[in-house]
């Protein structure tokens, strides 16, 4: 069966699928549709969704367009989740593979500094960074990144760890590959399919974590995303509901997405496990 | 005797871990744009120059950088956490006070969230083959991917909004001056909506958690034995599976604590709940950043806390580690 | 024959789409009477734990039974509902596995597990009348301070003694039918000979009926009063255990007992001119488990100065149960584990002292063939590939490196393979993939660990037919670790005997097969079972 037919068989991933392909649509499509500032007013403020031509959801407690909100925030969303996780990725993975692969004295100093990161209540860290930093599109990546790469290490460290006393591992030793080769070329691919799953729940959590940020106001002032809108409708709940449910069920589908594509790159890749699983 | 070693182990461990989010904590303030000093007293010009006078002196702000990093350290040792100007009040006091608050909140959540997380999943993991298990696992999946802070304002606006049915802020009714039982069951009332916000989120982890490793306890070759004994059904996944199952989860619910107190930040600002969240917040609007960096300190400590009551727990509920550590 | 305990008839087992196969087995019948032992052989995938499996009521989900009728007593277990069956199992048929490191509940004690099986079936009422029930078990099925164990956690016991346990839980309310499903394939030799002993006297005793699932003919040989062979799901011949063995009419039968190796004394090898080629002196490596701030560290001597010779062209093998050291050695030789002290001296190169690249660019002279062919080969990596990495690896130009893996892949008869992944080979093939890629280098020795005990032993024997050709053709040396002293014995030259990290003794293959100096020798060659098959022959003509 192929991989895409494996990754079919899930219907929730091929729903994740849809839905996640609609959002990037908004997101490329942003600049097109809405060429101009999601920042300027355009209307009445409180305008309710349909209740004026050209503003399908309305407007919001400055007058802006909820609608071109939505999906410039659809771009920040993604750019800031994709970004993030690549970052910690990049500190995870080499992290993971060098402890895992060398063990001794080097895996217990990884893995401490790693236990450190995990023990910082991870949100409560990402708030003073970005705090401290300032606010801007680049702390906030950074601040992710750093609260995000811990598990990414933890994984691949098991799965090297599992891996480096396999026979194939240690025939590739026998016969003089250097540790490097033997790192990229006979584990790094075969630990590849469970840090692409976990990458894609990686993104999500980003996504909620950027919006967690701009809730509380630590969101880039330049970057109009679907926190912010919540944040920022949120005094005005009891007049204007509304103004945060929609950038709320924004951020519950792109997050839902990606955890069912999650799932369904698990199954696809994992085959014999996700047969165990249905 | 085992347990007393192992807590002063953990104790020690959870010093060590301190006494790097201290050093952390320095280290963000130096590596923070600005002058130190009036970062310490919020943003600058909220505080006035013999205020800053007064910090760098007190931090020794022109010497050397490990003579600062001793003189930060050594305060924080001996429990001085600074004074928040904007407050004005010493910090400690300030999260002391709302402290209380907080551990009420994160430890209702923990607790509703973990029974009730890990009944779901059994149930799901038991119908795993049938729609009740799928229809479960559905509602798992919505609470997971949904933002916390959303599904507290949405709260209020059903419940506390509309239907009236429960307050939407703070912790009890202002100005009613309760007394005794009176007061508990108003603060039981006004928690209600944050800790189930707070909770469903985590409930949906163990949720998925406990299906998944039941399914897999489910795999081992100790419940075929069992099921060759003759065993009802109900007994392998009381006994056998779950049981075992629990294992990993007691693990997690530990990682989990920390994101439960980040969880409390929010919540605690939408519910306006009095505790080291929403000082957190307030720190985080006024630029008060000793506070914010006392708050952080305090709520790793909590985290350290959950930690080592899980591990305490594991050790009880897995013979193999008594054991070896024996 | 009306006297049947358990009758099969015309037993057929779907599988679930998508499987190899559409049966599991087919058109199955035999029947098993009380108070004898039946065993049913096979190869894996022959479908001999499928029937066993249907009588338990524990079939695999997706697997279900589309024809036949399955008696025991006075039920068709086939028309039973899970109520009805599982009043039976445990009660009137109890069932012993494989595996007995995971057989038992690892948060449970011993004692409770046990007592488990009556308060299911409503047996005894309190809790101390149980525990003394248990406690009579655990004596009677041998178990060391019954006492203690009763109140130990699975983990404090043995291999052997767990699957003593899991004895004393079938047994516990007396079952007239006992099945073991390869109870004795995860334990060493010595433990195997006592737990075969265990269920025979426990049989004889109780006059039960027992279903001994088993691939060794020398287990049957040693147990069985009557045999069933199966092959690819079906029964190929059942008779008793003296015609089967000594007259089986089928040719798959035939093959698989002039697969096994023989017990018979090797032939007198020639002593080879003395020209040494791997010195091994005073070789020393402990394996210590760390300790913690407040733990005590653990040592483990997996080798105390062993010291041996092994000439150019020599086979030599190296005997002992798990934890013997054997593989701890063989890894020392290859320098996958760095001994504590002692010299290991090859062709004049120090291996043992090396380190770092120097190690790295002498360590195509000595190579190694794996024990599991699944665990041995890259997924990701294409065979030919897999084989020509080595010459890469030391220099040799890809291209040139590639065409060699195709000849060497032709040397051990897969032929155009090179571009095939892992996972389209049986597990021989694999291993052939192994050796090859072991031979890319042109070392001067081969270290074989394990390497045919994971195979069955039709392709057992084609293994060591390869070696054995392939030693000759290319003049290697050969150290082949095994548990299997018959294995040794065929192609060794000569024997090393290890116990506790020790060499207790060594000799020329015929010398410690026909008369071993050593108790622990002795100890060894009479737990093989079947050695004694003759002997028994009579015994039971007898009585």
């Amino acid at each position: 069966m192929s991989f895409f037919a494996r990754f079919a068989r899930n219907r929730g991933a091929l729903f994740g699928l849809i839905i996640l392909w609609v959002i990037i649509g908004m997101a490329i499509l942003a600049p097109i549709v809405f060429p101009e500032s999601p920042w300027r007013m355009v209307q009445r403020p409180f305008l309710p969704p349909f209740a004026v031509d050209g503003m399908w959801l309305g407007t919001d407690t400055m007058g802006r367009n909820v609608a071109a909100g939505l999906m410039h925030g659809a771009w920040v969303s993604l750019l800031i989740g994709l970004i993030s996780t690549s970052v910690a990725l990049l500190i995870g993975v080499p992290l993971g593979a060098i402890a895992g692969y060398y063990g001794g004295w080097l895996d217990d100093a990884l893995m401490r500094f790693t236990e450190f990161f995990q023990t910082i209540p991870n949100f409560a860290l990402a708030i003073v960074l970005v705090a401290v930093m300032q606010p801007s599109v680049t702390s906030i990546v950074l601040a992710i990144a750093l609260v995000s790469w811990p598990p990414v290490a933890r994984l691949v460290r098991a799965e090297f760890m599992s891996l480096r006393h396999r026979e194939y591992v240690e025939a590739a030793r026998l016969i003089g590959q250097t540790n490097t080769q033997i790192i990229l070329r006979q584990i790094l691919p075969n630990t590849l399919s469970p840090i692409i799953v976990l990458a894609s729940l990686m993104v999500a959590t980003a996504i909620l974590l950027e919006s967690s940020l701009s809730f509380l106001g630590l969101g880039d002032p330049n970057a109009m995303s679907w926190g912010y809108m919540i944040g920022a409708a949120r005094t005005v709940i009891r007049q204007a509901w509304w103004l945060s449910f929609i950038p709320g069920v924004a951020i519950l589908l792109t997050v839902l997405a990606l955890n069912l594509v999650g799932e369904g790159l698990d199954d696809a890749l994992n085959p014999k496990l996700a047969r165990e699983r249905h | 005797m085992v347990y007393a070693r192992l807590i002063l182990l953990r104790l020690f461990k959870a010093a060590i871990v301190l006494l790097m989010i201290i050093i952390f904590n320095f280290l963000l303030i130096q590596l923070a744009p600005g002058d130190p000093a009036a970062i310490m007293a919020g943003e600058a010009g909220a505080a006035d120059e013999a205020f800053i006078a007064q910090l760098r002196e007190r931090f020794g702000l022109d010497q050397p950088l490990y003579v600062q990093l001793w003189k930060y350290v050594s305060g924080i040792l001996s429990l001085d956490f600074g004074y928040s100007y904007r407050q004005q009040m010493p910090v400690l006091d300030l999260i002391l006070d709302r402290l209380p608050a907080t551990l009420l909140l994160t430890g209702t959540a923990f607790v509703l969230s973990l029974v009730l997380g890990i009944v779901a999943g059994s149930m799901a993991a038991m119908r795993a083959r049938k729609p009740s298990g799928s229809v479960i696992m559905a509602l798992a999946l919505l609470f997971y991917a949904t933002p916390l802070f959303w599904v507290a304002l949405m709260a209020v606006v059903l419940f506390s909004v509309y239907l009236d049915w429960l307050p939407a802020y703070g912790m009890f009714t202002v100005g009613a001056n309760l007394q005794g039982l009176d007061l508990v069951l108003d603060i039981a009332l006004h928690l209600i909506l944050p800790a189930t916000t707070l909770g469903l989120f985590f409930m949906a982890v163990y949720t998925r958690m406990t299906r998944t490793s039941m399914l897999e306890a489910a795999q081992q070759d100790y419940v075929k034995t069992a099921r060759a004994k003759g065993l009802a059904p109900g007994v392998i996944q009381r006994r056998h599976i779950l049981r075992n199952a629990l294992l990993p989860i007691i693990t997690l619910a530990g990682l989990q604590a920390g994101q439960m107190v980040g969880g409390a930040i929010l919540t605690e600002t939408v519910f306006a709940w009095p505790g080291i969240g929403r000082l957190m917040h307030e720190a985080l609007v006024q630029r008060d950043y000793n506070l914010l960096l006392g708050v952080f300190f305090f709520s790793a400590a909590m985290v350290i806390l959950f930690n080592i009551i899980t591990d305490l727990i594991y050790r009880i509920a897995d013979p193999r580690i008594k054991e070896a550590s024996a | 024959m009306s006297d049947a305990l358990l009758s099969i008839n015309g037993l057929t087992v779907a599988l679930p789409d998508g499987a190899d196969r559409e049966y599991a087995v087919e058109d199955l019948s035999y029947e098993v009477h009380p108070g004898e032992i039946l065993c049913v052989v096979g190869e894996s995938g022959s479908g001999k734990s499928m029937a066993a499996n249907t009588v338990m009521g524990l079939l695999p989900r997706g697997v279900r039974p589309v024809a036949g009728e399955v008696w025991f007593c006075e039920h068709n277990l086939l028309e039973l509902d899970e109520r009805q069956h599982r009043a039976l199992r445990g009660k009137d048929i109890g069932m012993i596995f494989q595996e007995p490191m995971t057989a038992l509940n690892p948060l449970m004690r011993v004692g409770d597990q046990i007592a488990e099986v009556f308060e299911a079936h409503r047996a005894l009422n309190n809790r101390a009348e149980r525990q003394a029930r248990a406690l009579e078990l655990l004596t009677e099925v041998g178990i060391p301070q019954p006492e203690r164990a009763i109140r130990a956690y699975p983990f404090e016991l043995s291999g052997g003694q767990r699957q003593r346990v899991m004895i004393a839980m079938a047994l516990a309310l007396e079952p007239q039918l006992l099945i073991a499903d390869e109870p004795t394939t995860a334990l060493d030799v010595t433990t195997q000979a006592q737990i075969l002993e265990l269920i025979r006297d426990l049989q004889h005793r109780r006059q039960m009926a027992v279903m001994f699932i088993t691939h060794d003919f020398g287990v049957v040989a040693e147990i069985a009063t009557r045999v069933c062979v199966m092959r690819h799901g079906k029964v190929v011949e059942l008779g008793s255990r003296d015609e089967v063995l000594d007259n089986p009419r089928h040719p798959y039968t035939r093959d698989l007992l002039e697969a096994i190796p023989s017990d018979a004394a090797p032939p007198q090898r020639k002593a080879l001119p003395p020209s040494p080629l791997l010195e091994v002196s005073h070789l020393n490596r402990v394996f210590r488990s760390r300790g913690g701030l407040f733990k005590p560290a653990r040592e483990v001597r997996a080798l105390q100065d062993v010291s041996f010779t092994l000439s150019r062209g020599e086979t030599i093998g190296i005997v002992g149960e798990s934890g013997s050291g054997k593989s701890t050695l063989g890894r020392c030789i290859v320098r996958l584990e760095r001994p504590d002290s002692g010299e290991i001296i090859l062709d004049g190169v120090p291996l043992s002292a090396l380190s770092g690249d120097v190690l790295r660019l002498e360590r195509h002279r000595v190579q190694m063939v794996f024990q599991d062919p699944y665990a041995s080969l890259n997924p990701r990596t294409r065979v030919g590939m897999a084989i020509a990495q080595g010459p890469i690896a030391n220099g040799t130009p890809r291209a040139q490196a590639l065409a060699m893996a195709d000849e060497l892949l032709a040397t051990v008869g897969l032929e155009g393979t090179a571009d095939r992944f892992p996972h389209e080979f049986s597990g021989g093939q694999r291993q052939r993939i192994g050796i090859a890629r072991a031979l890319a280098l042109k070392p001067e020795l081969i270290v074989a660990d394990e390497a045919v005990s994971a195979l069955d032993v039709s392709i057992q024997a084609q293994m060591l037919e390869l070696l054995e050709d392939l030693k000759q053709r290319f003049s290697l040396s050969l150290l082949f670790i095994t548990h299997d002293l018959r294995v040794a014995a065929q192609i060794c030259d000569r024997i090393i005997v290890m116990q506790k990290g020790r060499i207790v003794e060594q000799g020329y293959a015929q010398d410690v097969f026909v008369d071993p100096q050593q108790d622990y020798t002795r100890q060894l060659l009479d737990a093989i079972p079947g050695r004694r098959h003759d002997h028994h022959h009579e015994a039971t003509a007898i009585t």
